[in-house]
């Protein structure tokens, strides 16, 4: 197959960057978005070029690293897939590829295709723990927790932190991110216990890395690779709001 | 980094705002009841008697304050959390494909700020003519009492095509305001249910729908159908 790349190319977060266009031949319909960019680089690397960076870790929908804005979704056409788990056979021979880095304020872009979150860790530095050490796996019926309960806070927990919410987002905002988050210790026995603390100074952190606010759009759901709901956006208004209206003086 | 001119969190800031749209919304249905008084086919009498209920009880002045500042501070709010969204990406994407989810989400400062523009029409007319400080418009033909007739007034301007014309396409953009606005505020306040999200959904199109053509067959009644 071959492919007309349009990619944003940056040196560093201090200059500007551009769109460079790539004619890329003989892309093998089985290979990932993610090994199509490493052949591209080879080439570019053989005629004496800098090659495209970009991010990646794992390559199996896990670490959430691999986030690319193409031919404008966030991770590509495919729903609940990532940029990794991408396949060429999905595009058609002769397509123009558009690949963008995640844009937001929050998220500045660090060179080409890779873009600072670290405001995503300083969300989860703020309260996206828990205090005490819980030890191991506790006897299974010792814990009161329904399926239902405990199968919701999986789903939460099976956030990649990779930004796809932020990048669908008209308003480039964590609300999706920091909802899941904060639900997968909010619905459980051990993370109740500082549930209000915690979404008080997850929000406050969130806000202060200069998101947006959420206009219920909808878009983070539809874009999320891993199909988090936005059910966990409302628990997380429920919890601030009780966090506000209930708050307890911490000793 | 500071993220507003006003000191609330974003969730915060939506809470009021869903809550001061929330009021926005029960005060729609109220004001329809009224207006379709002017449909019952006896030249204002019953709508007279209402207006005059209203304007002489004094639990409805203080709404009347409470109903500004529900705009105020919707209108306030919306502006700001806008411009703090739109300065969120300060780099737009090249090519941006729409995610297909809810589309008048994305025109709510859109569809507001045309709502505002009739918001200050409507006023003109009506209320600063209640409060003397506009005219009360005259046509041949038509005798406006006082300043509290309002059907009256209504004939008046309703009989002019242009106004009427956009009257009705006001109400349209209303419809898609709140077509996005009424589940919105629920899952803004974290009202979210599986059993009775969809319900929601459901009943807030019906609800935009019901309104804004509730408003519209006014003016296209007195159009084409009133004979003073
Ligand atoms: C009778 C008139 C109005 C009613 C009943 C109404 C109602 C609502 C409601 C219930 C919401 C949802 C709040 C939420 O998402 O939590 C909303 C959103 C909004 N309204 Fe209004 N509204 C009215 C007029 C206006 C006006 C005049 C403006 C002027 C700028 C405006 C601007 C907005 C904006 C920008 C949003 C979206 C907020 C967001 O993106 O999150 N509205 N409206
Ligand atoms: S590289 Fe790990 S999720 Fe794609």
């Amino acid at each position: 197959m071959n492919f007309i790349l349009k990619i944003w190319r940056q040196k560093n977060a201090q200059t500007k960057g551009s769109f460079k266009t790539y004619l890329l031949k003989d892309v093998s319909p089985e290979m990932s978005f993610l090994e199509m960019l490493d052949y591209l680089n080879k080439q570019i690397i053989g005629n004496g070029g800098e090659p495209v960076t970009f991010e990646h870790d794992c390559r199996e929908g896990i670490c959430g690293s691999c986030g690319l804005y193409i031919n404008g979704r966030p991770h590509g056409p495919m729903r609940n897939t990532t940029t990794c788990e991408l396949h060429m056979r999905e595009f058609n021979d002769g397509d123009s590829i558009v690949i963008e880095p995640w844009r937001a304020r929050a998220f500045p872009v660090i060179k080409d295709l890779v873009v600072d979150r670290s405001s995503f860790e300083r969300i989860m530095h703020a309260g996206g723990f828990i205090s005490v050490n819980t030890g191991s796996a506790p006897e299974s019926n010792s814990n009161p927790v329904s399926k239902t309960i405990a199968d919701k806070a999986f789903d939460a927990a099976t956030c990649i932190g990779c930004g796809a919410c932020v990048a669908a987002c008209k308003n480039s905002s964590a609300m999706l991110y920091a909802a899941a988050k904060i639900a997968q210790y909010a619905m459980i026995p051990q993370g109740k216990v500082e549930a209000k603390e915690r979404v008080d100074k997850m929000v406050k952190q969130m806000d202060a890395e200069g998101f947006g606010f959420c206009s219920n759009t909808y878009s983070c759901e539809f874009d999320c690779p891993k199909g988090i709901s936005v059910d966990f956006i409302a628990l997380m208004n429920r919890e601030f709001f009780s966090s506000k209206v209930c708050k307890q003086k911490q000793t | 980094m500071k993220k507003s001119v006003i000191n609330l969190s974003s969730i915060s800031q939506k809470y009021v705002m869903a809550l001061a749209g929330i009021f926005l919304m029960l005060f729609l249905i109220f004001h329809l009841a009224t207006n379709l008084l002017m449909l019952a086919g006896d030249g204002g009498k019953a709508f007279g008697a209402a207006v005059e209920f209203l304007t002489g009880n004094p639990a409805i002045k203080l709404m009347e304050y409470v109903l500004f500042a529900g705009f105020l501070i919707h209108i306030l709010l919306g502006v700001l959390l806008e411009w703090h969204n739109y300065r969120a990406r300060p780099v737009k994407y090249h090519k941006s494909m729409r995610s297909e989810t809810s589309t008048f989400s994305r025109f709510m400062i859109h569809t507001g700020i045309i709502i505002l523009i009739f918001l200050i029409i409507h006023f003109m007319n009506f209320f600063f003519v209640r409060l003397g400080l506009v005219a009360i418009p005259e046509e041949p033909g038509i005798v406006v009492r006082d300043e509290h007739d309002f059907f009256s007034m209504a004939v008046i301007w309703f009989k002019n095509p242009l106004y009427s014309a956009i009257y009705i396409v006001s109400f349209v953009f209303l419809a898609f305001h709140l077509k996005h606005a009424f589940q919105s505020a629920f899952q803004s306040l974290g009202l979210n249910h599986t059993k009775y999200t969809p319900a929601i959904k459901v009943i807030g199109t019906i609800y935009a729908i019901a309104i804004s053509v509730g408003f519209a067959i006014i003016p296209i009644y007195f159009y084409f159908f009133y004979v003073p």
